[in-house]
């Protein structure tokens, strides 16, 4: 079938009265950082909606780009033609047999005149359209309920659009639509799972990694730039903080309470993460949670680890079984890379026993047994490094020149 | 002096030279390394990879690197018959291969494997249902060229792994791609080819590299045992800097392929049609054959004489193949399509590359009459 235009369908915040305008100007300026692979391609506005002309591009492959454009519902091919009743008869009677519908294939015509300026009423045109289908393609029969065949027609002054079918999109919110949110980014296979689910509702995400040099290894490190990259092929630019998280880890090491580290790690990180966020101005905390995973997972552990900050901790995956989140993964990208097996500093000394229902006083006390605990952790900030992922920014490693291969 | 032997090897680009230097310069320490001068090599490595896979439209992790088209075909022909020789011992290929190709399957032979070597017709070429009718239950790999190094003969192979797959799933396709490369076009994914061997030093790469392509899900023993690098295929520390050459090379020359193709093939014809002039010359080369390679035989004078007699003239040319050169046997590939055993003495090979004009191949014709004015009364003396 060939095309001239896709249609996009916006999704839930179409009901959000003022903040219409920004949320379209975000999805747009999203298909426009997309189409720049499709030279030649145009982003058309219309009120409520919004077109894509082709420019002559294959439509399948245009469509399986933008439906991972977060707020689209879906997106329809369209064929156009002028707003004058041959047209439009001559324009479906074409599609029609470019679909070579089989015996016993039931339609309808769904005309709506949208350009009152129009002729024909739009309970006319499904009679005007119709009929010479029906005398053309004997094969067709009629069904107003439940047809196979559904042919919309949108009668607009400029044009109007034909289109039968509609392939379903991401949804969710445009991006950043939300506010702004700090990302726990392990090298896992959750969290950015997690990652993508947030900004999926429209959050923008700064990452914040955790690293153990010399005790994890620059691999690791890159695992999670790479990881980072893909995340940035959803939101565009992104924001990757590395923490030096080594002093702080090893500061826990001599207490002689094995079974607590996690639970003090994972404090640390929340109380590192806040501090972060509070610098750039973002709201909450998002974490790759789930319910029950291991032992810094549980409710009781949710609960002690949860208390050492004020943000909202948001976990996108708390409810969530690890099949669907590894279906996710494989979905978004980034299950390959997750599973490389270069450890973390989460796997880093790692207890036989961990504590799966820690109590909140002794760990406070614990925390209060290390003189310099907050000097550390404010140290950790300081000595942060910051980099920017984004479309067409990525760093390619120094060491390679672009011009060699 | 005009260079007409880039079928045996070519100048390498200026850009591949400067990126072999570059790299040895920076890139010394070993991949395999943990440190972090370890790991930019790794980085380059798999750069490298990736490169070369998008140029063929493969995934990296099918793409081998190895020291050269020998190795790769070695490493294809004796890497399924020891992983294989379970489910058979039966192998067929043809009586025109590289003698890489055959001498690994006549090595084969002596370990008890049983080799089908097929014919090939007047133009060198194998047909489709020979190849499918060789097929038994015990065979394991069918193995051709693309293009033959000789004579530019193609054979079928798109038709051949389209036809042995849908009939015999389970036979291995491998396909020697040393001359085809950069000259005509490759596509493996889906083409029912399994194993696809390509050496840079005949697209202007680096001598010391090659790469075979292993469809995934394919295993092949190893010949080189050792240490875990290319997937265990093959051991032994990455020359990074010829594979980062060979990687420039690869996508220069996919990059230039249709439009080399383009300017070759008037050039090679206007040679065909001067050999043609001569009644006692015999040209063993097709309008339907490669764009780079003219074979012509002499049938009455020794190859090597005529070889240096074009030299004189300031024209260098080739006997046979390169690899086989030093041997005054009569060409197998030249027996093997029918021609006499004089004509396959006496054969020149002629192949062109991307730097050759319409001036060059004036000249070129200007001394093969040079040639055959100074030989012509020497004819018959000579064999």
């Amino acid at each position: 079938m060939k095309y001239d235009m896709l249609l996009l369908r916006f999704g839930e915040f179409t009901l959000k009265g003022k903040n219409r305008r920004r949320f379209e100007k975000s999805i747009k300026s999203h298909v426009k950082s997309k189409l720049t692979a499709y030279p030649g391609a145009t982003i058309i506005e219309e009120y409520g909606r919004m077109y894509v002309g082709l420019g002559g591009h294959d439509y399948l492959a245009v469509i399986e780009d933008l439906r991972k454009i977060f707020g689209l519902v879906s997106i329809s091919p369209v064929k156009v033609t002028a707003s004058e009743l041959n047209e439009i008869v001559e324009t479906s009677l074409a599609f029609m047999k470019e679909m070579q519908p089989a015996p016993g294939t039931t339609f309808k015509v769904n005309a709506r005149r949208v350009w009152k300026g129009f002729e024909h009423s739009s309970h006319e045109m499904n009679h005007l359209v119709g009929s010479p289908l029906l005398r053309t393609f004997q094969e067709l029969k009629v069904d107003v309920r439940k047809p196979d065949i559904e042919l919309k027609i949108e009668i607009r002054e400029t044009g109007t659009y034909l289109f039968f079918e509609s392939f379903s999109a991401v949804g969710g919110f445009p991006r950043g639509t939300n506010g702004k949110a700090m990302m726990l980014l392990s090298g896992g296979i959750d969290s950015p799972v997690a990652a993508w689910s947030s900004m999926k509702r429209g959050l923008e995400l700064e990452l914040v990694h955790f690293f153990s040099f010399p005790f994890t290894s620059q691999k690791a490190k890159d695992k999670v730039i790479d990881l980072a990259r893909v995340l940035a092929g959803y939101s565009g630019e992104i924001k990757l903080h590395l923490v030096p998280f080594t002093e702080v880890q090893t500061s826990f090491t001599q207490l002689g309470q094995d079974n607590l580290i996690i639970t003090l790690m994972r404090r640390s990180m929340l109380r590192i993460a806040t501090m972060l966020a509070e610098r750039e101005g973002a709201l909450a905390i998002v974490s790759g949670d789930s319910l029950g995973q291991v032992a810094s997972q549980t409710l009781g552990s949710m609960n002690v680890i949860g208390r050492a900050t004020d943000l909202p901790l948001l976990r996108p995956l708390v409810m969530m079984d690890k099949m669907e989140i590894v279906k996710i993964a494989e979905e978004i990208g980034t299950y390959d890379l997750s599973i490389l097996p270069y450890e973390d500093c989460c796997t880093l000394f790692v207890p036989k026993s961990p504590a799966t229902n820690p109590n909140l006083r002794i760990v406070e006390k614990l925390e209060a047994s290390i003189g310099n605990l907050s000097e550390l952790l404010e140290q950790a900030v300081a000595n942060t490094e910051t980099i920017t992922l984004g479309d067409g920014k990525e760093l390619e490693s120094s060491a390679i020149e672009e011009d060699w291969l | 002096m005009l260079y007409f032997d880039y079928a045996a090897s070519t100048p390498p680009y200026p850009d591949v030279i400067t990126t072999v230097s570059e790299v040895m310069n920076r890139h010394y320490a070993n991949a395999s390394s943990i440190h972090g001068y370890g790991e930019n090599a790794e980085k380059l490595l798999n750069k490298s990879r990736e490169v070369c896979a998008k140029t063929l439209g493969v995934k990296a992790s099918e793409v081998i690197f190895t020291s050269g088209a020998t190795e790769s075909n070695n490493m294809a022909i004796k890497g399924v018959a020891l992983r294989y020789h379970s489910r058979g011992k039966h192998m067929i290929t043809t009586k025109t291969e590289h003698a890489s190709v055959y001498e690994s399957f006549r090595f084969l032979e002596r370990m008890g494997y049983d080799i089908t070597y097929l014919p090939v017709d007047s133009k060198g070429r194998v047909r489709v249902e020979d190849v499918l009718h060789a097929v038994r239950k015990d065979t394991i790999l069918v193995s051709l060229m693309h293009v033959n190094n000789e004579t530019g003969a193609i054979h079928p192979v798109i038709e051949i792994g389209r036809e042995l797959k849908k009939q015999h799933p389970k036979v291995i396709f491998h396909v020697d791609g040393v001359q085809a490369f950069g000259k005509i076009k490759v596509e493996l994914a889906h083409s029912g080819i399994d194993l696809y061997s390509i050496s840079a030093h005949k697209i202007r790469g680096p001598k010391g590299a090659g790469l075979l392509y292993v469809r995934s899900g394919l295993e092949l023993a190893p010949l080189l045992t050792g240490g875990s690098q290319e997937g265990g295929v093959r051991a032994g520390t990455e020359n990074i800097p010829l594979i980062a050459g060979m990687t420039k090379a690869v996508r220069l020359a996919e990059e230039n392929r249709s439009e080399l193709y383009a300017r070759l093939i008037p050039l090679r014809d206007r040679l065909m049609e001067e050999i043609l002039r001569y009644p006692e010359w015999e040209l063993n080369s097709s309008p339907e054959g490669a764009p780079h390679i003219v074979h012509f035989s002499y049938p009455g004078m020794k190859a090597e004489v005529i070889l240096h007699t074009l030299e004189q003239l300031g024209v260098v040319v080739s006997t046979q193949s390169a690899c086989s050169s030093k041997y005054t046997e009569p060409s197998r590939v030249l027996l093997a399509m029918g021609k006499s055993e004089e004509a396959a003495r006496s054969g020149i090979r002629i192949s062109l590359g991307d730097v050759h004009t319409e001036e060059h191949i004036d000249q070129l014709i200007h001394a093969l009459r040079e040639m055959k004015k100074r030989l012509v009364n020497f004819e018959g003396w000579n064999r």
